[in-house]
């Protein structure tokens, strides 16, 4: 299956998102003017630990965020040159799912229990396609094969707690890629399975993308996976890209104090020996965060000029931005 | 069931010859010299029952949780326990803690077989084997203090710290673990996941334990955090002696805390040595695949290595493979396989041979191969 797709503009542009989320103690400021773009075919992580924003961020986009307590307060999501924030519900819906669509982390819980897999996968064409029943039952069994569940003519009546954590997760794959979409956001598709099944399924998602030619973002913790898929980074912290940059290039030479932090705080399995970096302190309160840079309470580097004026993302290098106020010192350490 | 694993590197036992409970105390305070084994695990099974009908309930199988493990831990190291959900590495934990009866096997610590204990001597050894849980969020009542969480060790074993003593001991504490000792009277959910985690070892060290069993202690935090909770551990153990059971499934973090470390697959130990034997000259297919399938952050890597993909899932273990377990997914599978199971001891290509992969290894094909190094 050979998809043309020669517009010039770019698949999904994120423009100074803000979300905020209204709560008991105050309004937590969960998204800050988050900036990121996606082509056709490209896998873009977004890197952070739990209250980064990177969920919301993707929730956002998705059109899925809960609000209330949820809100968007600014910003634009840009696909393919369409606002979708402004769009009416139901043009969005039939972008959702058909043209974009998106991958949980926990599939026992993003599943339906009381509908059959069959089901839930023929669903899709009947809504979006107008398939019949009869049809569409056969092309989910051909999508189960697809992402290679033994014996899917068999098991295509069975329901969700039936199959396996690996096999649930590649149903989830299968549901999400069923319209062949254009885009699809995976939220920490692997962190639930174990390693084997993990490469499993990472391997499937990256084979699917390569056929389908659809952008992928990745929205992982996990330093290691980033690693072995992304083609650039975007990582984040209280609710901001703190840096942006190629894969290889991020790894080899950080620009932001948070990101080399990271790498140097995650111990390595190809060797053993120095002691592991600590970043002291705590990801900021969202409902409090600190003036100036938010990271400036546990940076090493920070200055008087930290805890005054927020950084905005220095262009470090093409393709790369940090917003650090001495970007150059930091890459200059390694 | 299970059968018996000749090991020639496992120490042999001396059984202690104490007979009454304040002869049995005696050997349980006795001190061991560093390097010495303090935990010796023989042939441990643990078998859940699996049954049918209501009022008369009639045994239909077994899961085979855990199926005969043998291991040593040393005075003062860490041995790290690693496999995939369902390996059995919990059930493990919990026997060697007494929290669930073993159906047969031995755990000998200090030479006294503690799965035969019962009563005031059984209470010592539990003063003595702690543990840290993996949840921070769940494993804390969050109705009490810290100060009560901390100090309530103290009311099970009075003679530890008496009662005058026990709010600065409690607050002692919270300063050996990096907590202020002005935080005794708040409640778990004023704390982060990781300084609550911190509460929980501070209640795994107040009795002054000599083993603490961690059951996944990381791997509910984040990242950053991660690194501060592992660097205590390591001072911790520094400071006190300590002997640590790492359970996890973070194969990169298992590497760094660990002087040893063992690999599980459904039920039995596939391997077992130093961590440069484990990890840059794993013998076991299943160390193998493991191991490759691990991500390593350096993109520059990802092209070099080596990556064995395994087919399928973990077979339930109510009904394992017959010979060896692995078979089913290994891709060096032959007819042996499903016949004889293979004894973890050193495979006989690498006996005598004065090589890293020479460690025991419960394959009949073993082979060395690096799979965590790139090319």
């Amino acid at each position: 299956m050979e998809h043309q797709r020669d517009q010039p503009v770019t698949l999904l542009d994120v423009r100074d998102l803000q979300v905020e989320f209204h709560t008991r103690d105050g309004v937590a400021k969960a998204v800050n003017g988050v900036n990121y773009s996606v082509d056709p075919g490209e896998t873009l992580a977004v890197l952070g630990e739990s209250g980064s924003g990177k969920s919301v961020t993707a929730q956002a986009v998705m059109g899925i965020l809960d609000s209330p307590p949820g809100r968007i307060t600014g910003g634009q999501v840009l696909f393919r040159g369409e606002d979708l924030l402004t769009m009416g519900a139901e043009t969005r819906r039939r972008i959702r799912g058909a043209k974009m669509s998106m991958i949980f982390q926990d599939a026992l819980s993003a599943l339906n229990p009381v509908m059959s897999v069959g089901a839930q996968l023929a669903e899709m064409y009947e809504v979006h396609d107008g398939m019949t029943r009869k049809d569409s039952r056969a092309k989910a069994v051909q999508l189960m094969d697809r992402v290679r569940i033994p014996a899917a003519k068999d098991r295509v009546g069975d329901y969700p707690h039936q199959f396996s954590g690996g096999m649930r997760q590649r149903i989830m794959i299968a549901m999400a890629l069923a319209l062949e979409p254009d885009l699809v956001i995976a939220d920490e598709p692997t962190t639930a399975l174990d390693v084997t099944v993990q490469a499993q399924v990472m391997d499937l998602l990256a084979e699917l993308q390569r056929e389908y030619n659809m952008g992928l973002i990745l929205i992982t913790h996990d330093l290691g996976v980033v690693a072995d898929v992304a083609d650039k980074i975007a990582v984040m912290y209280a609710g901001r890209i703190v840096e942006t940059a190629p894969v290889h290039e991020l790894y080899a030479a950080p620009a932001h104090p948070y990101t080399r932090g990271l790498l140097d705080s995650i111990p390595r399995l190809d060797q053993k020996g120095r002691q592991l970096y600590a970043i002291k302190g705590l990801p900021p309160n969202l409902t409090a965060i600190p003036p100036g840079c938010p990271f400036n309470p546990r940076c090493p580097m920070a200055q008087d000029i930290c805890r005054t004026d927020r950084p905005p993302l220095f262009a470090v290098a093409h393709g790369r931005a940090s917003a650090c106020h001495f970007w150059k010192e930091t890459l200059d350490e390694r | 069931m299970a059968e018996t694993a000749k090991n020639e590197e496992v120490s042999d036992v001396v059984p202690s010859t104490a007979e009454t409970t304040a002869e049995v105390e005696a050997v349980l305070d006795a001190p061991v010299d560093r390097g010495e084994p303090i935990l010796q695990v023989r042939n441990l099974v643990k078998h859940f029952p699996l049954t049918q009908g209501i009022l008369f309930k009639k045994q239909i199988g077994a899961v085979k949780a855990v199926d005969g493990v043998s291991f040593d831990l040393y005075k003062g190291e860490t041995l790290g326990i690693v496999g995939e959900s369902g390996c059995g590495k919990s059930t493990v934990a919990k026997l060697l803690m007494t929290l669930e009866t073993a159906t047969s096997g031995e755990v000998f610590y200090k030479g006294q077989d503690i799965t035969k204990l019962s009563g005031r001597a059984l209470k010592a050894v539990r003063r003595n084997i702690q543990m840290v849980f993996q949840d921070p969020y769940t494993s804390l009542n969050p109705r009490m203090t810290v100060g009560d969480i901390i100090g309530e060790p103290f009311d099970i074993h009075p003679e530890v710290a008496p009662k005058g003593d026990r709010r600065k001991r409690v607050q002692e504490l919270l300063d050996v673990v990096g907590l202020n000792p002005e935080y005794i009277n708040r409640y778990p959910h004023q704390f982060s996941g990781g300084q609550r985690q911190r509460i929980g070892i501070a209640r795994g060290l107040a009795l002054n334990p000599e083993v603490i069993i961690c059951d996944e202690p990381v791997s509910a935090l984040d990242v950053s955090v991660q690194a501060q909770v592992i660097n205590l551990m390591e001072k911790l153990q520094n400071e006190f002696e300590l002997s640590y059971v790492f359970i996890a499934h973070d194969l990169s973090i298992v590497r760094h805390i660990s002087d040893r470390v063992g690999v599980m697959y459904l039920g039995k130990m596939a391997e077992i040595g130093t961590d440069s034997e484990i990890y840059d000259h794993p013998t076991h297919p299943y160390t193998q695949a493991l191991l490759s399938a691990v991500p390593v952050p350096d993109p520059a890597a990802r092209e070099g290595r080596e990556r064995i993909i395994l087919t399928g899932d973990v077979p339930s273990p109510a009904n394992p493979p017959s010979g060896c377990r692995f078979r089913t997914r290994c891709w060096k599978a032959q007819d042996k396989c499903a016949e004889e199971v293979p004894l973890l001891a050193v495979p006989e290509v690498f006996a005598g041979k004065k090589t890293l992969a020479a460690h025991d290894s419960a394959c009949h094909f073993a082979e060395e191969r690096d799979v965590v190094h790139a090319a």
